[in-house]
This record gives structure tokens, sequence and C-alpha cells, in this order.
């Protein structure tokens, strides 16, 4: 992979996609389970129950399911920053059961996750500048190819909000710095965890239009996680939809939202706003 | 406390416009540790003016009054006691050991304190068991307890003194900086700085700990009261400060017995110790409100 087509600023790199490598999916799930124990009780609650999917290089998928579904545990542990209990997953071709401890920490950047409080994802005692800095000395070689203010402006931030602290920043502002933060890694997967929940309406269209780009630029993977099934729609090729920890339909996104096939998934389409009016038409 | 105007400082304002929410905590933060710095200042300063009556012993003026009560002489501002050792002097040079006690009884038991209480809270597993086990037993145990244990064994003398503050308070701040570790290590920049590769030693070091300060700060104000009560309860009963050196609690037990003749020489000190106390309890509280999370996010 040359360094001409790793370079993946939206905009700059617009036409050169990275090459894909059909062989390594960039995240394959396997018959994942992860359960939560509670102390007091010591009830098992199962978050994420046998639960398979897989992502290819470039793909973009999407989760959606209620509220306490297990969308974000497989999220975590997916991305190796949660708890994982059965099954077995594989980051890039590594499978996480065997990988050592310094291999996965190597293995760490290619994977970035936007998450959906902004302001939660940024140290409040790090201005915007010295936390890029802290990211460029975790990752020197990674993250030399481009600099700050250029970084900030390629989520169409200006460069002076470099100095503001995180509680001086809005919640768009912030969670552009998060992206920001993700791509200067150059990731092959971005995982991004209802990014625009948080958000005004105004600014989620922005945010979105800009993950958008940044999946047409970097040819990064991106897997999204969310209950917002118009958000869905417009990102993703494919869509698995979760119910209590399962996973209970699966396809091309035009698909399961034109001819869902699972009870669940046609009460949630029912429950998208306009719907009615929409099926209506 | 020469220490306590810093303390007001806080390391995220640094050129950035002040904050709404904590503006009213910020004043009260000012106007508390003003008395604070004066008196602290003062009973360092006052000694090298030689403005003070001297220190040494008049068996022809035993318990005069103040120079307020009549029968009083301005010789002696706040009296002398049965040995005709002026008050004052005695006051105030007293009040260096307090003070000196109050800051370094607060940093012996604030530093382990908080480097166990984040290490349980950042790690949990058995490392937390353990810890939360010894918070619990130091915590079960009366003070006076360990207290009298360890004098007994050891005779009374400031080392010795500082190792009891430091068992006493270290348990408190531990169990406080546990809770607050226990909610930073959720928050999300934790896993962004994981997912970018950080180490376990750079995000407890370089994030955790300095999102504790406002914490810790807060909490060690609190703990140099503590620690000031805890050297005046010791020295009243004879097992904290013992002769040559004078603190308020000392001076405080030898004007007892003295009470019924001479109040003055148990009552400047035990007045010094509350006022003392209550502000510096105060300024604890108001740094606590002042660094809220739910405020620092904003």
């Amino acid at each position: 992979m040359t360094e001409a087509v790793q370079k993946g600023v939206p905009g700059e790199a617009a036409r050169r996609p990275r090459a894909p490598e059909p062989e390594t999916p960039v995240l394959v799930v396997d018959d994942l389970v992860v359960e939560h124990r509670d102390r007091g009780t010591g009830q098992v609650f199962r978050a994420v129950d046998h639960v398979s999917l897989r992502i290819d290089a470039g793909e973009s998928v999407a989760v959606v399911g209620e509220s306490g579904s297990g969308k974000t545990t497989l999220a975590m542990a997916a991305t190796a920053l949660g708890p994982r209990g059965g099954g077995d997953i594989r980051l890039l071709g590594h499978s996480l059961s065997e990988i050592s401890r310094t291999r996965l920490r190597r293995l760490r950047p290619e994977v970035q996750v936007v998450f959906q409080d902004p302001h939660g994802s940024l140290d409040p005692r790090q201005s915007v500048r010295s936390g890029l800095r802290e990211l460029r000395t975790l990752q020197p070689e990674r993250t030399s190819w481009i600099g700050d203010a250029e970084l900030l402006g390629s989520v169409r931030l200006a460069p002076e909000l470099l100095d503001r602290y995180p509680h001086q920043l809005s919640g768009g502002q912030a969670q552009r710095v998060c992206i920001a933060r993700a791509l200067l890694m150059r990731p092959r997967l971005i995982v991004a965890d209802e990014p625009t929940s948080g958000l005004d309406v105004s600014v989620q269209a922005d945010v979105l239009a800009l993950l958008r780009q940044i999946r047409a630029t970097t040819g990064a993977a991106l897997l999204m996680i969310s209950h917002d099934l118009a958000v869905v729609r417009s990102l993703c090729d494919v869509v698995h939809v979760m119910y209590r920890g399962r996973v209970v339909e699966s396809g091309p996104c035009e698909q399961v939202f034109v001819t869902p096939e699972n009870d669940y998934t046609r009460e949630l389409l029912a429950a998208m706003p306009g719907a009615r009016w929409r099926s209506r038409r | 406390m020469t220490g306590v105007s810093q303390l007001e400082l806080d390391p995220t304002a640094a050129g950035t416009p002040p904050r709404r929410p904590g503006r009213r905590a910020r004043t009260s933060v000012f106007w508390l540790s003003l008395p604070l710095a004066v008196v602290s200042v003062g009973v360092f300063v006052l000694p090298l003016t030689g403005l003070l009556p001297a220190a040494g012993q008049d068996l022809a003026a035993t318990r005069q009054p103040p120079a307020f009560l009549p029968g009083g002489t301005w010789a002696h501002p706040l009296g002398t006691d049965k040995l005709g050792q002026d008050v004052l002097t005695q006051f105030v040079t007293a009040g260096r050991l307090t003070i000196v006690i109050g800051l370094v009884g607060a940093l012996v038991a604030i530093g382990p304190g908080t480097l166990l209480g984040v290490l349980a809270g950042y790690f949990r597993g058995w490392v937390d068991r353990v810890i939360s086990v010894l918070i619990d037993a130091q915590l079960a145990l009366p003070f006076i307890l360990v207290a009298l244990a360890i004098i007994a064994n050891r005779g009374s003398s400031l080392p010795v003194l500082f190792l009891v503050l430091a068992l006493t308070g270290w348990a408190v701040c531990a169990r406080v900086t546990r809770s607050a570790t226990m909610a930073i290590r959720e928050r999300q920049f934790v896993f962004g700085l994981r997912a970018a590769g950080a180490s376990e030693p750079r995000i407890v070091f370089r994030h955790i700990l300095p999102n504790l300060a406002g914490t810790t700060v807060a909490l060690g104000t609190l703990q140099v009261g503590t620690a000031i009560l805890v050297e005046s309860a010791l020295s009243f009963l004879g097992l904290g400060v013992v002769p040559p050196m004078n603190s308020w609690g000392s001076m405080l037990a030898s004007g007892q017995d003295e009470l019924s003749q001479a109040w003055w020489i148990a009552f400047f000190p035990g007045l010094a110790i509350t006022l003392l106390v209550l502000l510096v309890n105060l300024l604890g509280d108001a740094l606590l409100t002042h660094h809220d999370p739910r405020k620092a996010r904003r």
C-alpha cells in the first residue's frame, strides 16, 4: 500500500480510494456472547447473544436497535475496548483471543471510535492542540501525514479552535474534533457509536455529511451504531437489527427497510417519524 | 498556610475566560483563603519583627490578665501564664508549629491516600478488593486507639505524630479518590486514548490524576483541618507535641487546670483552633463545589 493511497484526507485524496484488500475483512465477529454479572444479586444478563457479523474493507455496516439491545456492548467488544465473552473477534485478520497485548496495542490505531457524547470523549484538561500532540507522540509515524491546522480543516473547523479547551467547544465542534482525532490515525475501520444523538438536528446533518465524505475519500470501513433509522439508511450498505442482544434481521439496507421480514424490524420502521405518511403515499 | 493562596487557581483556567458557574465559588474561595493566608504569614513573620514581648519566664508577673481587662498591661497584650511567660508570644510560636503540622499532616495523608485510591478505582479486581478492605479496616478502628498504640510504642515526637496523622487520614482520601477515579475511568476519552494505543500508566498519570486534581486539592484542604484537630486532641492528652515545643493544642492542655484563675491561657489557642479549622473546612467545601465535575464539564 503506497503512501499516496493511504493518504486519506477528505478533498485531497478524493479520487484515490484506498486499495481494497478483499481477502481480509476488517472485522469479523463470530458467535459473540457478552454477559454482565450483577455483583449484588449474581444475576447474569446476556447483553450480546450469539451475534455474528462481518465488515469488508471500505464497507459501511449499521447496527440498529432500541436502547439496551446490546449495540454498544457489541461495538466495545468488537474494538477490544470492552469485555468479550464467548465467541471470537478478528480485527484485520488477527483473532483477539490469540493476539498478544503488545500486538493488540499496535493494532489498535487501525480501529478508531467516535462516541455519542463529544464532550466526554475529550479530556477536559487538554486543549485541542495538546490532545493532538499526545496522539502524535503515541503514534509518531502513523500521524505525520498531516498538520494540525490542515487536519481541522478537513473536518471543516477553523485552526483557531486548536487552543480551545473542550468546554469552550460547542457539541458539533467537539464531535468534529473527535472525528479529526480518529482521522489522524488513518484507521481502516471507524466505529461510530450514536455519533449524532447528542447533537442538535441542524448539526447532525453536518456531521453525517462529514462521515459520508470521509467514507468516500479515505476508504475506511464504517460500523455505525444507531437507533436512528433515517441516519442508517442514508449512510450504510448493510444493516443488522438487534433486539435484546440478538440480531433479528440482517441484509442490505434497502431490502431491510423496504421489505422487512421480522416483526420487530417492522415495528421499528413504523416508529420512524414520517413512516405512516410514507406508507400511505 | 502559605500554600492556600495558590489553591484557588484552577489549572484549566489558564488563559481561558472565566466560567460562569464557577464564579461564585471562586470569590468565596478567595475570601476564605485571605484570612488563612494572613494568619499563616503573620505567625511566621511576627517573631522576626521583634515586636513581640520577650519569651522568657518572669515570676514577678505570673497570671497577668490580658491588656483589655483590669490589671492587665500592654507589656503582655494577652496576659501571662503561671510562670509569667507571655501568652501572645507563646501563641504565635505555637501557631507556627500547628500550621506546619496541619500542612505536613495533610500531605502525608493525601499522598498515599490518593495513590491507593487511584490504583483501586482504576485497576479494580483484586487490587481494589485488598485496598477496600484496608480502607474499611482503617475506618473501623477508633483513631485514638491507633494513636495510643503507636505513641505508647514509639514515644511522642514529630515523626511519630506525622505517622499517626498519615494512618488516620489516608483512608478517607483513598475512599473519595477511588470513587472519583471510577467515574473518570468510564468516561469515553479514556476509551479513546486506549484506542489510540496509550498505555495504562500513561492514562493514569497523564489523564486520571490531572482530572482528580480538583478533588485532591479540596480533600487536602479538609485534611489540614482534620490534622490540626487530631494534633490538638493528642496534645491535649499529652500525647502530641511535648515541651519545650508548643502547639495550640498543647497550650490548651497546659491552660486547662488554670481555667478558673487565668482563663486566657487556654482561651486564645482554643479560639484560634476553632476559627482556623472552621475556615479551612469552609474553604475545602468551596473548593469541592468549585471542582464539581458537573460544572467542570461545561
